[in-house]
């Protein structure tokens, strides 16, 4: 049989897929090993149980100077930012987005000026952020907002314009009027977008956020790793990305579940990833 | 004929970009008529159909709807069924058949609630009977069968009750033995709803089975030069009588020896 055509059983499958996280594990265990081996007050690849000793410190051990507890402190306060922002970007997106894909006028009047917006590096944007809005949460939380809703305003408006125009003719021959072929076709079509364009849009968020709570923050993720950098504290740094990246993998695979749920029907035909 | 026509053509031209497709359309067409057209590939006959349902306006030209103009956008009087997409695909098969009603007795939120959804469904029930799809009630239309698809998007398009029901190559997809039920279901809600049909369709045997004039559109003028420099017409319009074989291969003899239709 062609290899095309092979495909692997489920237990290979899961085999497969673990395959690669194994493998760079290993090879940090041996790498890490080696120069332990040489210098054991090395703190470039600390082992496994000096990061895990560090993590349980930091998760079950009030901080001498304030009694916080900081995983939690820092995850609580970053989680805020991320989620706040990006409700924000979703409830503009979905409100712009959906008037440009169905309002001609809206159209006209939204699509030149997003695209000229989407072209604006967020980051340059962040120092106008912390002088107009201060260091407080607002900035931190603009950033994600000005970072990610543009692109996810395109793709809401995109996917209203990709309704087959069938279906639009169809409602207006059933006696629809403009506002209920938004509310009961245009709606529930990009609704599932929406979700697709937030899981898409928490790559970008994350970055912003760490990118402004490195900067200037007090707590969060980001602040947390940037500020034990100095001390080249590698066995924070290193289960803090992991922990990171987790709280990413984990809201990606809720919205996803979300969509499956909320939006059986879109989820019909086809392989989505 | 003393009588009003139902839907009346008057000189109707059809150009896109200085492109002429349909040129000089003209006719009247009584109430109760089930008119089939066909024609060749590009000759303007979907067009037709999508002016008849302002999806389109002409160039020139106007259609008038028992003696006045047609309205500038669609409306429930002229149900449309198109080959594809005519049924909303996040909607179940009873939630399509009662979102018309929806629409009528929900102007804010569109959407019934409690014992009037629970009526409107109700009411559907023989519909959905008569479309064979109460066993798929509750599905959506991407785990429905072609046919079953086209069922409901007749039943669907027939639920305001238009005076005017315009196919697009309805049947185009779906295979000879299902087209057959098909033919049969529309016929039959035909006579019944007395409406007016435009059906547009490529098959000849299907054009004269279900008709009762037969339009055929094509170019009466043409230029080996500049193909593209005149638009169609209707050349023939016969009244059909199902017993004469020979109008029909007449009709099949016009479509398929004419050198410019590949």
């Amino acid at each position: 049989m062609k290899l095309i055509n092979r495909k692997p059983s489920r237990r290979l499958t899961v085999f497969l897929g673990l395959l690669p996280f194994a493998a760079l594990l290993a090879t940090y265990l041996i790498a890490s090993d080696m120069r332990l081996a040489v210098n054991p007050s090395d703190k470039l690849l600390p082992s496994f149980q000096t990061m895990a000793d560090t993590m349980t410190r930091m998760a079950f051990e009030p901080d001498k100077r304030n009694g916080d507890y900081l995983l939690w402190t820092d995850t609580a306060a970053s989680l805020y930012r991320l989620s706040a922002g990006l409700a924000i970007s979703a409830v503009l997106a979905l409100v712009i987005g959906l008037a440009m894909g169905v309002l001609p006028f809206a159209r006209a009047f939204f699509a030149q000026f997003t695209a000229a917006f989407s072209l604006i590096p967020p980051i340059t944007v962040l120092p106008i952020l912390f002088i107009t809005l201060g260091l407080g949460e607002a900035a931190k939380i603009g950033l994600i907002i000005v970072g990610t809703t543009p692109a996810m305003i395109r793709t809401l408006a995109q996917s209203a314009l990709n309704i087959p125009r069938e279906l639009v003719i169809k409602a207006e021959t059933l006696g629809a009027s403009s506002w209920q072929i938004t509310t009961r076709l245009y709606l529930p079509h990009i609704l599932p977008n929406l979700v697709a364009a937030l899981r898409l849009g928490l790559v970008p968020a994350w970055i912003f956020l760490i990118s402004a709570e490195a900067i200037a923050s007090t707590e969060g993720l980001g602040y947390r790793i940037f500020l034990v950098r100095r001390y080249m504290a590698m066995d924070l740094i290193l289960p803090y990305v992991a922990w990171i990246t987790l709280l990413a993998f984990v809201l990606d695979r809720l919205l996803l579940a979300l969509s499956k749920r909320a939006f059986s029907w879109s989820h019909l035909e086809g392989d989505s990833l | 004929m003393s009588k009003q026509p139902k839907l009346s053509v008057r000189d109707l031209f059809k150009e896109y970009d200085g492109a002429p497709v349909l040129e000089r359309v003209n006719i009247d067409v009584a109430e109760g008529a089930f008119c089939t057209i066909v024609g060749a590939s590009g000759c303007g006959k979907s067009t037709f159909l999508r002016m008849l349902l302002s999806q389109e306006q002409p160039s020139r030209g106007e259609i008038l709807l028992d003696g006045s103009p047609l309205p500038e956008e669609p409306t429930p009087d002229r149900g449309i069924v198109f080959q594809r997409y005519s049924v909303f695909p996040h909607l179940t098969v009873w939630q399509n058949l009662i979102l018309a009603r929806e629409f009528e007795q929900a102007p804010l939120t569109g959407r019934l609630f409690g014992p009037a959804r629970k009526r409107a469904r109700d009411d559907i029930g023989e519909l959905l009977e008569r479309i064979g799809l109460t066993q798929a009630a509750d599905r959506y239309p991407a785990q429905l069968s072609g046919g079953m698809q086209q069922r409901l998007a007749i039943a669907q398009a027939l639920v305001k009750r238009p005076k005017i029901l315009l196919l697009d190559e309805p049947f185009g997809a779906l295979d000879p033995g299902i087209r057959n039920d098909m033919h049969a279901l529309l016929l039959g809600l035909w006579r019944e709803l007395s409406m007016t049909v435009f059906m547009v369709t490529h098959d000849i045997n299907e054009a004269f089975k279900l008709g009762t004039r037969l339009l055929v559109f094509d170019k009466v003028r043409h230029d080996p030069q500049a193909p593209e420099a005149y638009g169609a017409t209707i050349t023939y319009d016969l009244p059909v009588d199902k017993s004469d074989r020979q109008k029909k291969e007449l009709a099949e003899t016009l479509m398929h020896d004419r050198p410019d239709t590949a």
